[in-house]
């Protein structure tokens, strides 16, 4: 088994892209369904949600406010699984229910050791 | 009450606290010693009572009879003649008499120090357990075989070499320093929490023994919250837990050892005071900041507590079952909380979530995707009940299987 990253990606700024209460109610809970699924599995390593404040660093110490700058897409949140292969990675991440909304998309990346990158 | 009636009652709660008190006394490497004066003290109650009657006060007689029977034996022996006595006497000048303290203060804090000697991490959880229960709850070797479904020679010796590794690495009766609590009182809560589960998911067929292990483990962690070192929210957690899952402890089985379901289960037979304590321990869990295992469990136990079969049972249930699988992966878990989905969702995306599972060694996989399919396929459910029985390992299950499979038409 590897294990691989699933980043989801969402519209944080846009003002009518934000879920009101009862709309999170139901997201959250078709998030939670997932990654519990996902656990059941006993394919889950880690991960969580992410806050929208965010600081980005640039090359020569740059800093401003927000992870989003230039898109729409931001990290939303992030879990790490395991998984046999891409394919079994890519079809967990298929069942991201943040890919009900428009716009919005999930990356899947397999884990490796720094020394690996290359 | 007849000595023959009152001794084997004061001896599973009175034989702990002597040989607790013993050993923090003479130190752990001697614990032989303190529990062979603890069995004299009531080899001699037996006969002295037998022959002049009970006496008015059966325990401080107890403590009267322990505390002669261990200064004779601190008297005679050499070591402590040579050694510990020097020490003794130059670090404090009080006199051997007052050193034996059996006050309920004393035996309180000698038990919490045992506690922690016995839950060393260096022994396996097999043998903490073991040895929790000899020490602290007073159980015969015979009923920890029972319990373990083994037999007397195999915890003779499982408990013998537990106490030679606490020896070897010089374990001392203290509580842990502070800075340390937190992680040693992990391994507390898990023995705790498997002489728990020894007693509730036994298969053992002696019913009290079961009870008494479950009872024993509360007072245990009842002790812990008792403590202002050890009352942590964790420790009401599993507290809680323990209590809403001990409430339904008579309603589990029928007359004849038999399983009954919880949906079958007849709740004028649940302990409503069990419950209502859990619930007051559950209130004191919610203190922390860090989430455990045993808040979701005792979450999930208390959702159980409510018989109402409502969405919003189930969907919080489901919730739970979804947490607590991220924070620890079993495969009951697994299966309860897909179980949960059919009932919090759809019986349709449940199943398919099942398929997921791939749990095929495991008879309560094809159990629950029987239980599934029922009136949806009931050729598929049927199909799947009978694997569940191929793979059932007592006859107990077997049992309950086949009821499922029989109300198929033939």
């Amino acid at each position: 088994m590897d294990e691989y990253l699933i980043l989801m990606r969402l519209d944080l700024i846009t003002k009518d892209a934000q879920p009101s209460p009862e709309q999170m109610q139901v997201y959250m809970k078709m998030y939670q369904d997932w990654v519990g699924g996902i656990a059941a599995q006993n394919k889950f390593v880690g991960g969580t949600g992410l806050s929208t404040e965010g600081k980005v660093i640039k090359s020569g110490q740059i800093i401003t406010d927000g992870p989003f700058a230039e898109t729409k897409e931001s990290i939303a949140g992030f879990i790490t699984i395991k998984a046999e292969n891409f394919e079994e990675a890519t079809n967990i991440a298929k069942e991201c229910p943040i890919l009900n909304g428009p716009g919005n998309s999930v990356e899947v990346r397999k884990v490796v050791g720094v020394d690996k990158t290359r | 009450m007849q000595s023959s009636e009152i001794l084997p009652h004061l001896f599973r709660n009175e034989y702990t606290k002597i040989v607790s008190v013993l050993s923090k006394h003479i130190g752990f490497e001697r614990l032989e010693i303190a529990e062979e004066i603890a069995s004299e003290t009531f080899l001699t109650a037996t006969e002295a009572w037998g022959i002049k009657g009970n006496p008015e006060n059966p325990t401080a007689w107890l403590y009267a009879v322990a505390k002669n029977k261990a200064k004779n034996y601190l008297q005679r022996n050499s070591v402590f003649k040579n050694k510990i006595l020097p020490e003794l006497t130059k670090s404090q000048s009080e006199s051997l008499e007052s050193e034996i303290d059996l006050s309920p203060e004393n035996i309180y804090d000698s038990q919490l120090r045992m506690m922690f000697v016995v839950c060393h991490p260096s022994i396996s959880s097999e043998a903490q357990v073991g040895l929790s229960l000899r020490i602290l709850c007073g159980f015969g070797i015979e009923e920890i075989a029972d319990a373990f479904l083994t037999n007397k020679e195999t915890i003779n010796k499982r408990l013998f070499r537990a106490k030679e590794k606490l020896r070897e690495e010089k374990i001392t009766i203290q509580l842990p320093a502070p800075e340390e609590i937190e992680d040693r009182l992990d391994s507390v809560l898990s023995t705790i929490y498997l002489l728990f589960n020894e007693g509730y998911h036994s298969i053992s067929q002696n019913k009290t023994l079961r009870k008494d292990l479950c009872l024993e483990a509360i007072r245990l962690c009842s002790m812990l919250v008792e403590n202002q070192i050890t009352d942590k929210p964790k420790v009401y957690a599993l507290l809680s837990l323990m209590c809403f899952h001990t409430s339904r402890f008579e309603a589990r089985q029928d007359q004849n050892g038999e399983q009954i379901l919880y949906q079958d289960q007849d709740t004028a037979l649940w302990n409503y005071d069990l419950i209502k304590k859990g619930e007051i321990f559950l209130t004191k869990a919610t203190g922390g900041t860090k989430l455990t295992k045993y808040h979701l469990e005792a979450g999930i136990a208390y959702w159980h507590t409510q018989k109402e079969d409502t969405k919003e049972k189930w969907e919080n249930i489901l919730q739970l079952y979804n947490r607590l699988l991220q924070l620890q992966y079993s495969p009951i878990a697994a299966l309860n909380r897909t179980y949960a989905l059919s009932k919090a969702n759809e019986k349709e995306e449940a199943i398919i979530e099942a398929e997921k599972l791939n749990l095929k060694e495991n008879h309560f996989y094809f159990a629950l995707l029987g239980e599934l399919y029922l009136d949806i396929d009931n050729s598929k459910s049927e199909e799947n009940f009978r694997k569940a029985y191929s793979l059932a390992k007592t006859s107990h299950d077997k049992i309950s299987i086949q009821k499922k499979i029989d109300q198929f038409p033939k």
